[in-house]
């Protein structure tokens, strides 16, 4: 459970992507990664730069989970896919979706955004 | 550079035993593995132990001085924690530090308690193993990790569940008759495809059970085995571990393990052997996608074809490559920290010819363990061979 009065980095980067104001960040060698990040992961270069995030991602995995932890009892079953946007990719929930009559498949664009369960914020996706 | 020998091994039974503690457990493990070897406890150099979420279960931290002492030894003791590699890093540890020459006897293995939490509470310590801002917090479980690496797999290649399916039969039966295993029974095509869905398209029976248990080894230098007449015909010659990102997004691909193919490139060069040089494998089939990606990364079968190994009977017991005799975690079970370990301890016997399976692999010289941790963003191989 997180103190609300303390914003991490990824807390950040999430209140951009409900904005709608996405990004990645970038390594003076063109390396792409996300945050909360000191370093680049590919080379250790340090000065990374914001960059905007892709307004559209591709979904390059998924699955509905059915047997869910405790915090996630009431949104079971819910979708989580995998989507590759531009240089990156982003783990979410697939907002909006009944698993049982609705059908999605890997291909499926998403724009990125945030929703949370309690005190707990993470990325989620809404079908375009 | 001293080689370094197995000269004993020891497991609880594998399943469900929530009334018994984890030091129980470990003790149990530890003291038939100091008995196998006929090692004093006193001669015993270090304990390197794997552990996973025993703060979980319960609500313990520092095993070393708990579990030495639940063994019966005093050497300084150490705790290791890779998810379900855990023991699989302790033995490479272990194997590291006898070959430099720092310790003739490392007592190694490890224990994982599991049943006395609910299911809900162990999803969620599993789930710990993944990247918790950008996977946990989204929901992601254990299973579901698995699952998406299932749907990339099918989705690359022509693989369905019905292929998966022949993994989970066949490890089925190679455990009916091991009295270790946690479920000694054999299962069928269609008790897979018809299984409830943990995560599509994961269903119960794609997925190893949650498992009580402990596993431990006696490992000596080649020098100190020969000096005490140890009955120690089995080597540790190959060693290799590797890493990944830890999230699946991470990653390039959600079909290929690199973390396995780095440490399986390690352990063969380290060994002087191939993947054509290996006569049993014991690998981490956590799920039933992950055997195949085990198989694929262990150089057996190109990526993108393991599939079909055990649907084609290639992998089964009587195929040209057993694969885990053991009844696999599948069957065998998986508490987490004791797996890796556990895959030393059940190819131990099978080379020795003392597993209730020695049969199938009679003429088995070189043996190869697979241990992965959590969606292998850790992967540790050994290779085992009969040196006498
Ligand atoms: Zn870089």
């Amino acid at each position: 459970m997180s103190d609300e009065s303390v914003e991490t980095a990824f807390d950040t980067f999430l209140n951009a992507l409900a904005d709608g104001k996405g990004y990645y960040l970038k390594c003076m060698n063109g390396h792409a990664s996300l945050p909360p990040r000191y370093g680049c992961p590919d080379c250790g270069a340090t000065d990374l730069e914001r960059q905007p995030l892709p307004d559209v991602g591709e979904i390059v995995a998924m699955t509905t989970i059915r047997v869910p932890a405790p915090a996630f009892a009431e949104a079971a079953p819910y979708v989580l896919a995998v989507a590759k946007f531009g240089p990156v990719r982003l783990t979410g929930r697939l907002l909006n979706i009944d698993p049982d009559d609705d059908t999605v498949e890997s291909g499926a664009l998403v724009s990125a955004t945030a929703s949370s369960v309690g005190d707990e914020s993470f990325v989620a996706f809404e079908l375009r | 550079m001293t080689a370094v020998r197995i000269a004993g091994v020891g497991m609880t039974p594998f399943g469900s035993h929530p009334e018994t503690t984890g030091r129980e457990l470990f003790g149990e493990a530890s003291c038939v593995a100091l008995d196998d070897a006929g090692v004093p406890c006193d001669d015993v150099d270090a304990l390197f132990y794997g552990n996973f979420m025993g703060a979980f279960a319960e609500k313990q931290n520092h095993h070393g001085p708990l579990m030495a002492d639940a063994a019966g030894v005093t050497a300084p003791a150490t705790r290791f924690e890779s998810a379900c590699a855990s023991s699989g890093v302790a033995v490479r540890e272990a194997v590291s530090k006898i070959r430099a020459g720092q310790a003739d006897v490392i007592l190694v293995g490890g224990m994982e308690r599991m049943t006395n939490l609910s299911t809900a509470s162990t999803t969620e310590a599993l789930a710990t193993a993944g990247d918790e801002l950008y996977e946990g917090r989204a929901g992601l479980t254990f299973p579901g990790a698995y699952a998406m690496m299932t749907d990339a797999y099918f989705a690359a290649h022509d693989a369905d569940r019905t292929d998966l399916a022949h993994i989970a039969v066949k490890n089925h039966a190679n455990a009916v008759e091991n009295e270790l295993a946690q479920y000694q029974q054999a299962i069928d095509i269609d008790d897979v495809l018809e299984a409830p869905m943990v995560a599509d398209p994961v269903g119960l029976y794609d997925a190893s059970p949650i498992t009580d248990g402990a596993s431990a080894l006696v490992l000596t230098g080649e020098d100190y085995a020969e000096a005490n007449d140890l009955d120690a015909s089995i080597a540790v010659t190959g060693s290799g571990q590797g890493t990944d990102s830890l999230s699946l997004q991470g990653r390039e691909s959600l079909t290929r393990t690199p973390a396995a193919e780095q440490a399986a490139e390690d352990a063969y060069t380290d060994a002087n052997v191939g993947p054509d040089d290996i006569d049993v494998a014991e690998v981490h089939d956590c799920f039933t996608i992950a055997e195949v990606l085990a198989i694929e990364s262990l150089g057996f079968y190109e990526p993108g074809t393991g599939y079909r190994a055990a649907r084609d009977g290639e992998t089964t017991r009587d195929g040209d490559l057993p694969v885990n005799l053991s009844g696999g975690l599948k069957a065998k079970g998986h508490p987490v920290g004791a797996t890796g370990a556990a895959q030393l301890v059940e190819l131990t016997k099978l080379l020795r010819g003392e597993h209730v399976n020695s049969d199938a692999v009679a003429d088995a010289e070189t043996a190869v363990t697979h241990n992965a941790g959590a969606t292998v963003a850790s992967a540790v191989v050994h290779v085992l061979e009969v040196v006498e």
